[in-house]
């Protein structure tokens, strides 16, 4: 390209201005890349929702129990074929911090019902064969070095006392983005050890229908047959249920995309400002690249072309950064286990660098165009 | 030959008829060029002087097709440019004009090469092409040397000078210099007009140019003085 050394010596004509705006770039796409891996993160029970599984829950709140007598009810009622059910046990290992889910199985249909997951049979069959087997995921024994045959102690805080788990098998997701933090054990162990006032009783069930268009009728027909019980149900599709446990976190959505927002809008302020002042700057000589035979359309696009080539640098340099922060894995402890800045956020956030360029640099481009040579060249 | 009476045959490079230039300033009418004629032969070397105000720099917009005149017709070298679109008149510059400035307007964060090279840009040549016209046209004014050297870290003669490569780069049908010596000591004026005159005697180039200097228009054939928007001929000795 024959004209780069033009662009390029424009833009270290003020080395410091550049190098500010590059940063201002950077800056504000690292906060975009960030809040694109937490929006991600809240919302990857989204993204691995089965089409065909329901999840029914206690209609007061999903913290409270339901029957596990519900589990032959269930298995009744038309277009559903399979059912499992779960308990969220809460515990600490270690220490708080050590953040990570740990569920109570019902070991005869859980594998089933999660095919996504998967476990070695040899390992799967020594767990049921361990009253205190548990089954970790990869990232989990990644976190914390553990080995299979490894006992490990968690401190119950829904159910108290000590619980002590022989890790009996190690899963794997078989999708890039399935969660691979969670620990699994038997809840037979659950029920056996806990007081009589949970005996019986389960967090929550999923039910996997044969058809996924029969998802509302079904759901439909679950709620209604547990009406006027004492332990009426709510009954939702997977992605459902997993974006009303995103909302009990709040308005992410509207919080990271207003945070966003702000970001900007600033940098298209901070990017407009810059680009006036360059613009501004050199009319004289952009008229006498017009007295030379430049065209108006070739000053416009070279202000443009200055102006994206900041918004591209910048935007990347962020962009690039973030990814390299992101490869330190989750900083929160458990929290938000898929901190992963994933290729669709990187090219929405270039794409919004290169709109941001394009926005702060239409104007001052459209004046260089306008410019008269006459009139430049009699400013001194 | 040169002539300002409007009885040129039509075939000198620059032919003006009538040409008419005025401003409006408020509510008061400025007619800075009147009905003025001019005809300029290939190889000329014509100096335009005149009191400031007098439309000297505003003839020579209007020659190199950066300004557009109220009434009248310019033609160069057989292109009539006082109706051409905007596109096709940047288009007609690169091709045929040679601008020459008193604050030599070179591009600071290129190098002389460089802004040598612009009017270069807009032609097909390779780049092999290009640099051997930019270093032909450094060593017509004696800088080829200086070619990597940015215009702070020359002298504002040489500036003037990589100006001068600058618009001869592209063998433009003439070149339009205002007041190049305007902002130059006595020696660097005498060198730049010394070069132009070399442009013009070894290399047949025509030279239109504005200056308030007398010393800078007796190296002119022929000069011209521009009063109340009306071009007389006489040398500069003689023009008051």
């Amino acid at each position: 390209m024959k004209y780069r050394h033009l662009v390029f010596a424009n833009l270290f004509r003020k080395k410091i201005r550049t190098a500010l705006t590059l940063g201002s770039f950077a800056v504000a796409l690292f906060l975009f890349g960030l809040l694109a891996v937490v929006r991600g993160a809240f919302n990857k029970g989204l993204e691995v929702a089965g089409a065909n599984r329901l999840v029914v829950v206690n209609k007061v709140s999903l913290i409270q129990p339901l029957p596990v007598s519900y589990l032959n009810k269930l298995q009744r009622i038309p277009g559903v074929t399979l059912v499992t059910h779960t308990n969220w046990f809460g515990g600490v290992y270690q220490d708080e911090r050590n953040f990570f889910p740990q569920f109570a199985i019902e070991d005869g249909t859980y594998r089933q019902m999660f095919p996504e997951f998967i476990v070695p049979d040899d390992q799967w069959n020594t767990f049921i064969d361990d009253r205190e087997g548990a089954i970790v995921g990869e990232d989990l024994v990644k976190r914390f070095h553990w080995r299979v045959g490894d006992r490990v102690p968690i401190k119950g805080t829904i159910f108290p006392g000590t619980w002590e788990f022989n890790i009996r098998g190690i899963y794997k997701g078989s999708r890039p983005q399935d969660d691979t933090t969670q620990f699994w054990f038997r809840y037979k162990y659950l029920e056996e050890r806990e007081n009589p006032y949970w005996k019986g009783l389960i967090g929550w069930y999923t039910v996997r229908i044969d058809n996924p268009d029969n998802a509302t009728r079904v759901a439909g027909a679950i709620d209604d047959t547990f009406a006027n019980s004492p332990w009426e149900t709510k009954t939702e599709t997977e992605k459902a249920f997993a974006a009303g446990f995103v909302k009990q976190a709040g308005n992410i959505e509207f919080l990271l995309l207003s945070i966003g927002s702000v970001v900007f809008f600033t940098l298209l302020l901070v990017t407009g400002n810059t680009m006036a002042i360059a613009v501004r700057e050199r009319m004289r000589e952009l008229a006498v690249l017009k007295a030379v035979g430049f065209s108006d359309a070739f000053v416009l696009s070279l202000v443009l072309v200055e102006s994206l080539f900041l918004a591209a640098i910048g935007g990347g340099l962020g962009l690039a950064l973030c990814k390299l922060f992101t490869l330190r894995g989750d900083p929160t402890g458990g929290l938000l286990p898929y901190f992963y800045l994933a290729l669709p956020a990187v090219i929405l956030g270039l794409l919004a660098a290169l709109a941001v360029g394009l926005v702060a640099g239409i104007l001052p481009a459209w004046s260089a165009r306008r410019l008269r040579v006459v009139d430049a060249l009699r400013r001194v | 030959m040169v002539r300002v009476d409007g009885r040129g045959d039509g075939n000198s490079l620059v032919h003006v008829r009538g040409l008419d230039k005025k401003y409006q300033r408020g509510s008061e009418e400025i007619h800075v060029l009147q009905g003025l004629n001019l005809d300029v032969d290939a190889g000329d070397f014509v100096a335009f002087m005149g009191p400031s105000g007098s439309g000297k720099t505003t003839l020579l917009n209007l020659l190199g097709g950066i300004d557009l005149p109220s009434a009248g017709s310019i033609t160069v070298a057989g292109d009539e440019i006082t109706h051409m679109s905007a596109s096709r008149l940047t288009a007609w510059r690169a091709r045929h004009v040679g601008f020459i400035f008193q604050m030599y307007n070179l591009i600071p964060v290129l190098t002389a090469f460089q802004n040598v090279e612009l009017p270069l840009l807009l032609t097909k040549l390779s780049k092999a092409e290009r640099r051997k016209h930019v270093e032909t046209a450094l060593e017509i004014v004696a800088l080829a040397d200086r070619m990597n050297h940015y215009p702070r870290q020359l002298s504002g003669g040489q500036e003037q000078r990589v100006g001068i490569a600058r618009a001869i780069v592209a063998d433009p049908s003439f070149l339009l210099c205002d007041e190049p010596t305007g902002d130059l000591d006595r020696r660097s004026a005498d060198e730049v007009m010394n070069l132009l005159g070399r442009l013009v005697r070894e290399h047949h180039k025509t030279v239109l140019l504005v200056t308030h200097d007398p010393v800078a228009a007796e190296r002119a054939q022929t000069v011209l003085h521009l009063n109340k928007g009306v071009l007389v001929e006489g040398r500069a000795a003689e023009v008051g």
